[in-house]
């Protein structure tokens, strides 16, 4: 059994969910600044720009759902820790590379579109379903890199 | 993540923005036939302190006291803004200058929203502790004050402190570090040397005076306005065509109130690209300029009415709005 093998594999594991999560925090953040100040002003728009605020959390998630998958593929979450050799589990890493890049600039991008779009929302409330498409385009790209993340961890025969 | 500072304030001036007056609202205004009826209007509009029976000008004092606290409570440095409280803070300057050398005690001739409050601006004056005041103060308020003692003369002093107070704002634009405040200082600079260029050029003032009293900028050579007010108007006129104040050029032929609107024309016009801002002070400045040139439109319309100037004479004078 190598040991090197299982490393990089929860390396990979690790990755997603610390850079997704890391760029959700920011983006989710940026967006949450914007929220505050149109709060601030008008407390009735609330709902409507937490929403808003909430579209660059999603990143987050899905580092956390390709971690988890990771986590239960090679048995840390199962009990009994999967027999890696280096190069199943350097594959793995590479496996969640995907998301964790993507994740983390696509969340703070998206944050970024967020804040903007809270403006938006804070001039022409009756605008919030076009204001939600401009952060929601950004979102297309953390699900492409999801979707290759899940394939490749899925596919890959430990 | 530095560049995601202003989002708070950006966002909260936009949730503002929602409030300022528009075109409409300000014909609304002029087609009011009484000034009770427009400062209804205003109310209204959330104008004032909500007290009835307020005067004009204690609605307007409000208007700007509140525009300011917006910024205050908002902005992450102030200091960006020195740009636009340099002129306040030297007006506070030359009236205690004079108030001191005068010996009177005029109420009411101090702004506020500055770094040294009027009170606090007689009393370093009175005790010629002039080494208290921020900048390059100290050295042209020692100055004026010495100027106006020994010589008496008013308008030496006034000459002396306006173009301290340019190359303040001059200077506070460039410290800033914000490309659009360092064009608004220098648009304000430009339009001040214009103006004194015109003036002098009417009430045929020597090269000399108008050198100590125009600020060097970057939209206007000052030497080359100096020779062309030496010639008279039109020629102020036939070298501002060539510059980027060209469209001031056909305001100043027309008439210098047509100049002055025009000058605040200008100015909205170029804030306008802030409305789609997002990360950046320039919605901050934009949303403070758009505050004060309604409260000027305002004091306009609303003096114009209580002095029953004709329609045309107040609508001539009104400013396009931000909004």
């Amino acid at each position: 059994m190598s040991e090197l093998g299982i490393v990089y594999a929860l390396l990979g594991a690790a990755v997603a969910v610390l850079l997704s999560g890391t760029g959700s925090a920011i983006g989710v953040g940026i967006a949450g600044q914007a929220a505050a100040g149109v709060v601030t002003e008008d407390p009735s728009k609330f709902a409507k720009v937490l929403i808003i605020q909430l579209l660059p959390g999603t990143q987050g998630l899905y580092g956390l759902l390709i971690g988890f998958i990771t986590l239960s593929k090679i048995g840390v979450l199962g009990g009994g820790l999967a027999d890696l050799d280096v190069q199943t589990g350097l594959l793995i890493l590479a496996a969640c590379l995907p998301i964790g890049v993507v994740g983390l600039l696509s969340a703070i991008a998206q944050g970024k579109t967020a804040a903007s779009a809270i403006g938006i929302v804070a001039k022409k409330p009756d605008q919030f379903g076009k204001a939600m498409l401009f952060p929601a385009m950004v979102e297309t790209y953390a699900i492409l890199a999801l979707l290759i993340s899940f394939l490749s961890v899925t596919g890959i025969q430990v | 993540m530095s560049n995601t500072k202003y989002t708070y304030a950006v966002a909260r001036i936009r949730a503002l923005e929602t409030s300022l007056l528009t075109d409409g609202v300000i014909g609304q205004m002029l087609g009011c036939p009484t000034v009770e009826q427009a400062m209804q209007l205003l109310m209204e509009k959330g104008w004032g302190s909500g007290t009835s029976e307020e005067k004009i000008e204690d609605m307007l004092a409000c208007e700007e006291q509140k525009a300011w606290r917006v910024i205050q409570d908002t902005a992450p440095d102030m200091k960006v803004f020195d740009v636009l409280s340099c002129p306040r803070l030297y007006h506070n300057l030359k009236a205690a200058v004079k108030a001191v050398c005068t010996g009177s005690h005029v109420k009411d001739i101090f702004y506020d929203g500055c770094s040294v409050s009027g009170e606090e601006m007689m009393r370093i004056v009175e005790n010629k502790e002039f080494d208290r005041l921020p900048g390059r103060m100290p050295g042209i308020a020692r100055e004026a004050f010495e100027t106006l003692l020994h010589t008496g003369d008013g308008q030496l002093c006034d000459v002396m402190i306006d173009r301290a107070a340019l190359e303040a704002v001059q200077e506070a634009g460039r410290q800033s570090g914000e490309t659009i405040i360092r064009e608004y200082a220098d648009t304000t600079v430009s339009i001040a040397d214009i103006k004194i260029a015109v003036r002098c050029s009417r009430t045929g003032k020597s090269a000399e005076f108008m050198r100590s009293a125009m600020a060097e900028c970057e939209g206007v050579s000052v030497d080359q306005l100096i020779r062309a007010a030496l010639s008279g108007e039109d020629e102020i006129i036939k070298y501002l065509e060539g510059t980027s104040y060209a469209g001031g050029a056909a305001a100043l032929a027309e008439s210098p109130s047509a100049f002055e609107r025009w000058c605040d024309d200008r100015m909205t016009e170029s804030m306008k690209p802030q409305k789609y801002e997002t990360f950046s002070v320039g919605p901050l400045l934009a949303y403070l300029l758009a505050r004060e040139n309604e409260i000027k439109t305002v004091r306009i319309i609303l003096t114009g009415k209580q002095n029953s100037f004709p329609d045309d004479a107040i609508r001539e004078r009104v400013r396009e709005m931000y909004v």
